[in-house]
């Protein structure tokens, strides 16, 4: 467009930082992802740290009861919102297209306003680091307890906002993958010919853009509540206290699923690759995750039995919590027969597939107790229940996403992760995630509560708590193990080759790493295993046909995106800004307001593919 | 035999046949229906809980009606103006999409209406009382979808002149239309449940003072 200033002008060269900060390619935009989530995991990394150094013994005083709270609470969004939601994302990235023989996701540069909108709503949720007013109440944000009553200061609107924003991100990018998956497939590639991980994606990308509506209308009208009086969470004004709770969990509950569902199906694409076997029971797996996610939706008030919903309302959750048990089970024996007459290979992304199965299941296990009433009873708000989610959230969600580091690290860099390295990286977080955790269980039925900055030195916990502080710095030293390995593999890793674990899907028919464009020709499928059925049959791959580069085209860079998500999470700061100052907020938001309408309309009327691009591919044809 | 086949006719087909945008609107009403699923349970949970007044007496159900009939011919606009486009008949579908924002307008214009009157006759705003949260909060939401929809159409509108939309992507204007329908069905809902259920029989459970309803009527 003419009328577009030089620093405008779209930046077509694909190497340098203005490539990556304008990219719409979907593998970059996945790298982007996982390097942001793997600092925002030493960020919640480090608070638990802090927690855990306060509660290494009686009466300690490393840090105040209120910074304590703000650790707990940022701990827990941190690592859900901004290191497994965006972990698993940077996969569903860099591998559905490649898994499903696509150039690219449905909307590149929808992608790309998903991956900004989630940095920008995680650095504006933490911004409140540094205005001393960090998110103190929890990660669920219990209201009446975080209305203006009884939270004055602007924590939990840095938390709503934060949220806010990155919502609207991760519900942009479930569209996107729910459409890339039903409708980018290549020819041949079935519904029930796609990996599971793709599947996995297509189900979370569901529960996405169903569960996260809610969570936008609960934090909204924690919001108007908080900013304009309204009084949907007044109990003075009538307001039923239970309302909160049941918005939250509604979303909450399918919010775990939307964490696991990703490791499931990583876990189900690397067990048949090292076990040299079809995965057992691929249809039941594929339902059961589509079953999982539909009771998902009907078990949110477990998370509610000690609030006296009565007698009828508990039955029902207790008995569908029950329910959702058995297709989790049906994957854990899917797995379990995936082994069975398998020869094994113990490479580590398979070690830590193990180390999956195994942690998640005590997890799973001690999970479904919770759906015994009177157990729940005892264990609510104990360490119990902290133990329990840690081995699903952590054995689960991130020995699952860390498997996956291993086994695709080779295919998004080129270079093989150091196997010693990788042995002794599981080891020692498999040894200190089970000191770290397992001894919760003790502190919880012994009576140690949630939350607690500090206990009296003859409640009998001291020693146990040690244990769980050495064990955290256990595995911390772990990661740093798994951070030199990263970048120590990515700079002087051996060459991987297209398929250097003789995997059998789409992904690894390709180089490594893939060319911009993925595919030279969009392959047409004919099987579920495509690469072990051409090695069985001894089907050398036809030879491929010349494709001239600067004939395929890729989707141009653009601004619109990063400047929209920009105009946006200023928006939502404009609103901390009227609190104090009225008029500077409202200049603020007019201005970034406009930023932001302006941004939608460039973006509309902006070619995909860049006018340069197309005219110089025509002049060549 | 092959597994995979690699040939250059495979290319830039969708696997359902379907547009992918026109599936982005789908997918996105139906995350739509969520955003406005727990305002409405929102309401009716608290329909009954306000501890003053006012509540739904201050409906003015033939004004209302009035506005709804509005907002259905609005639909009918759009059908005629997506007709035109696909035909190629350019004039019909400026006509027509005018219109249709032009009674998305009065639309929201009767909201404005009914708001102020709420606020200035019975002391009706969003703190007054629960009603005010929930009613207000919802049917706010609603006006503001339909007022996304009217600078939508304008837009497309004034692209038409510029060349941009021409019978060869009506499909533009067609995934407008969904989103313009479902804002519609929703209002439908809003009618019915909030306006009509909420009036019945609203003098009675006034008079009773079923929740020592207070200042009722202003």
């Amino acid at each position: 467009m003419a009328t577009n200033i030089a620093i405008l002008r779209r930046p077509l060269d694909p190497t340098g930082a203005w490539a990556w900060i304008t990219t719409v390619d979907h593998k970059k935009i996945g790298v982007l992802y996982g390097l942001s989530a793997f600092a925002f995991f030493i960020l919640g990394g480090v608070e638990a740290l802090v927690m855990r150094l306060q509660l290494a013994q009686a009466d300690l005083n490393v840090v105040s009861a209120a910074t304590f709270n703000q650790m707990f609470t940022m701990h827990g969004t941190t690592m859900i919102f901004m290191v497994v939601m965006p972990a698993g994302a940077a996969f569903f990235n860099f591998l559905v297209p490649l898994q499903i023989g696509a150039r690219d996701v449905a909307f590149p540069r929808l992608n790309a306003l998903s991956y900004w909108l989630f940095l920008f709503g995680s650095i504006l949720m933490n911004f409140s680091f540094f205005t001393g007013s960090a998110p103190d109440m929890g990660w669920f944000a219990y209201a009446p307890l975080t209305g203006s009553t009884f939270s004055a200061s602007s924590s939990v609107d840095y938390w709503i906002l934060g949220l806010q924003v990155m919502g609207v991100g991760t519900l942009a990018a479930g569209f996107n993958f729910v459409i890339t998956i039903i409708n980018m497939r290549a020819p041949g590639m079935t519904l029930m010919r796609m990996p599971i991980f793709t599947w996995m994606t297509l189900i979370v990308s569901f529960l996405i853009i169903f569960a996260f509506p809610v969570i936008t209308v609960a934090i909204t009208l924690l919001l108007f509540d908080r900013m304009f009086g309204t009084n949907f969470y007044d109990i003075t004004a009538g307001a039923d206290p239970l309302l909160w709770q049941h918005l939250f969990w509604v979303f909450g509950h399918p919010e775990v699923y939307i964490l696991i569902l990703p490791s499931m199906g990583i876990v189900s694409d690397i067990l048949p690759t090292f076990s040299r076997k079809p995965l057992f029971g691929y249809v039941t797996i594929v339902l059961a995750g589509a079953v999982i996610a539909f009771l998902g939706f009907g078990v949110w008030a477990h998370h509610m039995f000690t609030v006296g919903m009565g007698r009828w309302a508990t039955s029902a959750f207790a008995v569908a919590t029950m329910a959702i048990a058995v297709p989790t089970g049906v994957k854990v024996f899917n797995w379990l027969a995936t082994m069975y007459g398998g020869s094994i290979q113990f490479k580590t992304p398979m070690l830590f597939a193990l180390g999956f199965i195994s942690l998640f299941m005590l997890g799973g296990l001690s999970g479904v107790m919770h759906a015994v009433v009177p157990v729940d009873l005892q264990h609510q708000d104990t360490y119990f229940v902290v133990a329990h989610f840690h081995y699903v959230l952590f054995g689960g969600s991130i020995f699952g996403l860390t498997a996956a580091t291993y086994y695709w690290f080779p295919k998004i860099t080129g270079r093989m992760m150091s196997e010693s390295i990788g042995k002794v990286h599981f080891a020692i977080m498999f040894v200190g995630f089970n000191l770290t955790f397992f001894p919760m269980h003790f502190l919880g039925v012994l009576g140690m509560p949630r939350r607690i900055y500090t206990y009296a030195p003859d409640m009998g916990w001291s020693g146990t708590n040690m244990a769980v502080t050495i064990g955290a710095f256990v595995i911390a030293a772990s990661i740093a193990v798994f951070l030199y390995n990263m970048v120590r593999s990515a700079r002087v890793g051996q060459p991987a080759g297209a398929n250097p674990w003789g995997a059998a899907t789409l992904e690894w028919s390709m180089e490594s790493p893939p060319h911009h464009y993925n595919f030279a020709v969009v392959p047409t499928v004919r099987s579920q295993h495509p690469l072990w059925d051409e090695e069985a049959n001894a089907v050398e791959p036809p030879p491929l046909p010349y494709v001239d580069e600067s004939s395929i085209h890729m989707p141009s860079p653009s601004y619109w995106p990063l400047l929209l998500a920009l105009g946006v999470t200023l928006v939502a700061g404009s609103l901390l800004v009227w609190q104090a100052h009225a008029i500077a907020g409202l200049t603020m938001g007019a201005a970034s307001g406009a930023l932001a309408l302006i941004s939608v309309y460039r973006w509309v009327f902006e070619p995909p593919v860049a006018a340069e691009v197309a005219e110089g591919a025509a002049a060549h044809h | 035999m092959q597994y995979i086949v690699r040939s250059p006719e495979a290319e830039h087909a969708t696997s359902t046949g379907l547009n992918n945008r026109k599936l982005l609107m789908w997918a996105f009403l139906g995350s739509d229906a969520m955003f406005f699923g727990p305002l409405i349970a929102t309401h009716l949970i608290y329909r009954t809980e306000s501890i003053q007044g006012p509540i739904e007496n201050v409906f003015n159900i033939p004004v209302t009606t009035i506005s709804t009939f509005v907002l259905l011919m609005s639909s009918l606009a759009m059908v005629l103006a997506l007709a035109g486009i696909q035909q190629g008949k350019m004039g019909m579908f400026r006509f027509w999409t005018a219109m249709t924002a032009l009674l998305g307008m009065v639309f929201i214009g009767f909201q404005m209406f009914e708001f102020t009157e709420f606020a200035h006759k019975y002391g009706l705003t969003p703190r007054t009382n629960l009603f005010g949260s929930t009613f207000l909060t919802l049917t706010g939401f609603h006006g503001a979808h339909v007022t996304v929809g009217v600078i939508w159409l304008w837009s497309l509108l004034f692209a038409s002149f510029r060349g941009k939309v021409k019978q060869e992507n009506s499909l533009d204007v067609e995934i407008a239309g969904l989103y313009w329908h479902f804002v519609d069905i929703v209002w439908i809902v809003i009618f019915g449940v909030i306006y009509l259920v909420g009036a019945y029989g609203v003098e009675e459970r006034v008079l009773n003072g079923a929740h020592a309803l207070a200042g009722l009527g202003g």
